[in-house]
């Protein structure tokens, strides 16, 4: 342990210091009239950090003899990861602030959670994987039961906490299986075992683990706590979940698959393959009856899931590129579309149904215009940002060999497209209804107009993520 | 791959024998035994007396924190015993890993005095 491992752990530690430092000012001086400073004071840290890991990070790092690793692919996680976290507090305070429930506590257990997940997808070891991941979820179960006197959002968290538990329980058990036939925790030494036939008992590991980061990246048929949770949970809540989490848990499941056994993808590659194929019909097919727009998202990041992880299905770096790309579509397009969903309501009161949305295009024709753009582009309609990425994971398929994966995926696509347009039909050709306001602080506007616009400007060259997604992915696949 | 299905052979059987056992007891009690239910026989009994109220009654969830509060550090007490055995050999990185344990426990024990969950009333 030399000073050389904390300069690489630096963004981390300051961040826990940073969260330590808030949560006794806080608690020692106004309490929950802190919070709004303390939630600008987060999202600040974040922006900081991301920028400083972003511009500063060069070459790839180990730390803690392999236990931590700082490369190009954790880099690139990492700042989308804190950008969306910064973005998703700062749209979430007026939300909280009006309905009570911002507590000074809830900022610094986001940024805690962000601590989980930057050590996750730096993880070059299990127990490292394991501590990054439970740091993670056990601040995101309390965030989840943030509304204490709701029985929906306890039931929420609730429910997180017990399938979390069972899913880390899976994880754990595959670990063990792991070490034991491959005589290291570290992934350096695992893929030095994992190599050509692979013992019955390191293949039980391999399946083992890989269900544990499914049930985490809500991947069917390990989906089962994700509609109930987002829907339980505070709406500034959902929109975190569905958001930085998923980078986390499909960074890290890219890390294990590539830096652990990468030797043995075509033992791996059908089980992802399968995921990747179930998480998208059933994410397009059970999205098409709900009329709850918390349940309908999460269908929708279910089924977003499944195309992320065809591009890990193919198994090449190219997939793994193509998996970057299309979740950081996916967290803009998801963050501006939850700053809409949080600004929805009638009277005062916070609505969900998709139905309160009809003819809100006479009322409000530019944010109209805007959930249009993000809808297509989450459906994947040509031109926007969204079909690109799609395009990316298909091609990623098509070349690792998965034609079927990619035809299966095209088909997903069109059958989820229908609850898309639903929304931008109601919209534009619903029925005359009681309507519904959307009153917006400037954070939420700027977050909505700045997601749309990504998704028609991004076309022209994607902000230039391909080529930086493409150096991350060639420094995690070799 | 055969050797090692049947180094989990025993765990195998074992887990039949248990299965067998259990269903023949849970069985045998459900044939053998004579069943002649009658109103008196099936009310809950509190040493003679009538139920007083419902058996599933609200605990107040302090105890919990307070119990949850001692296992924390309990803990703490769990990682200190080794380390203070071992102080001589773990140098002084080792000493300043627990100190920087101690002190983010501390942070989180001033933080919850200051809340009030140490507090009953």
């Amino acid at each position: 342990m030399t000073s050389a491992d904390f300069s690489i752990l630096l963004p981390e530690i300051l961040l826990a210091v940073f969260a330590m430092a808030a949560l006794l000012f806080g608690v020692y001086t106004g309490k929950d009239k802190t919070a709004p400073m303390l939630v600008w004071a987060t999202s600040a840290v974040f922006a900081l950090l991301a920028l400083w890991i972003g511009l500063a990070g060069e070459g790839t790092n180990a730390a803690y003899g392999g236990m931590f690793i700082d490369d190009g692919f954790a880099r690139f996680a990492k700042v989308v990861i804190l950008v969306s976290a910064a973005a998703v507090l700062l749209m979430s305070e007026t939300y909280m602030s009006r309905r009570d429930l911002l507590r000074f506590e809830y900022p610094i257990l986001v940024a805690l959670a962000a601590i989980g997940m930057m050590v996750m997808v730096s993880a070059g070891d299990l127990i490292a994987l394991y501590m990054g991941l439970e740091l993670q979820s056990l601040a995101l179960y309390v965030v989840a039961a943030l509304r204490r006197d709701s029985a929906k959002s306890t039931e929420a968290g609730l429910k997180y906490f017990v399938l979390g538990a069972l899913s880390s329980g899976l994880l754990l058990y595959g670990a063990s299986l792991t070490y034991g036939f491959a005589g290291t925790t570290e992934f350096a030494g695992i893929i030095q075992a994992a190599q050509g036939e692979i013992p019955l008992g390191l293949l039980f590991g391999l399946v083992f683990l890989f269900a544990g980061l499914a049930f985490k990246v809500s991947a069917a048929p390990f989906h089962m706590w994700t509609p109930d949770v987002y829907e339980g949970a505070p709406t500034p809540v959902t929109a975190f979940f569905a958001t930085a989490p998923k980078m986390a848990a499909m960074g890290l499941f890219a890390r294990l698959a590539h830096d652990a056994f990468g030797q043995i993808t075509a033992d791996w590659t059908q089980i992802v393959a399968f995921l990747s194929v179930a998480s998208m019909f059933l994410g397009a097919v059970a999205a098409i009856g709900q009329r709850d727009i918390k349940r309908l998202m999460a269908y929708s990041s279910i089924n977003h899931m499944g195309f992320a992880l065809m591009g890990l299905a193919a198994g090449t770096a190219f997939g793994v590129q193509a998996m970057l790309v299309y979740m950081a579509i996916y967290v803009t397009m998801n963050v501006g579309t939850f700053a809409f969903i949080l600004s929805m309501e009638r009277d005062g009161k916070a609505v969900t149904d998709i139905r309160a949305l009809n003819m809100f295009s006479k009322k409000e024709p530019l944010k109209a215009l805007a959930i249009l753009v993000l809808m297509f582009s989450m459906a994947g309609v040509p031109p926007l940002v969204g079909f690109f990425g799609k395009f990316y994971v298909l091609r990623a398929a098509v070349d690792g060999g998965m034609a079927w994966l990619a035809i299966a995926g095209v088909i997903a696509s069109v059958i989820g497209a229908f609850y898309y347009l639903r929304i931008v039909f109601y919209m534009y050709f619903g029925e005359e209804a009681d309507g519904m306001e959307a009153p917006m602080q400037p954070v939420a506007w700027g977050l909505l107009m700045a997601s749309a616009a990504a998704m028609v400007f991004g076309v022209i060259n994607l902000f230039g993520i391909e080529g930086v997604a493409a150096a991350a992915a060639a420094t995690l696949v070799n | 791959m055969d050797e090692l299905l049947r180094e989990y052979l025993p765990i195998l059987l074992f887990i039949g024998v248990s299965l067998g056992l259990g269903l023949i007891l849970m069985l045998s009690a459900l044939l053998v035994a004579p069943s002649n239910p009658d109103p008196e026989k099936v009310s809950a009994y509190e040493c003679g007396f009538n139920a007083f109220d419902d058996a599933r009654m609200k605990f107040d969830v302090r105890f919990y924190l307070v119990s949850i509060l001692f296992i924390i550090f309990d803990l703490e007490i769990a990682f200190l015993f080794p380390w203070a055995v071992a102080f001589k050999d773990v140098g002084l990185v080792g000493f300043w890993s627990m100190m920087v344990f101690l002190a983010v426990l501390t942070v989180g024990f001033a933080y919850e005095w200051k809340k009030g969950a140490l507090e009953w009333e």
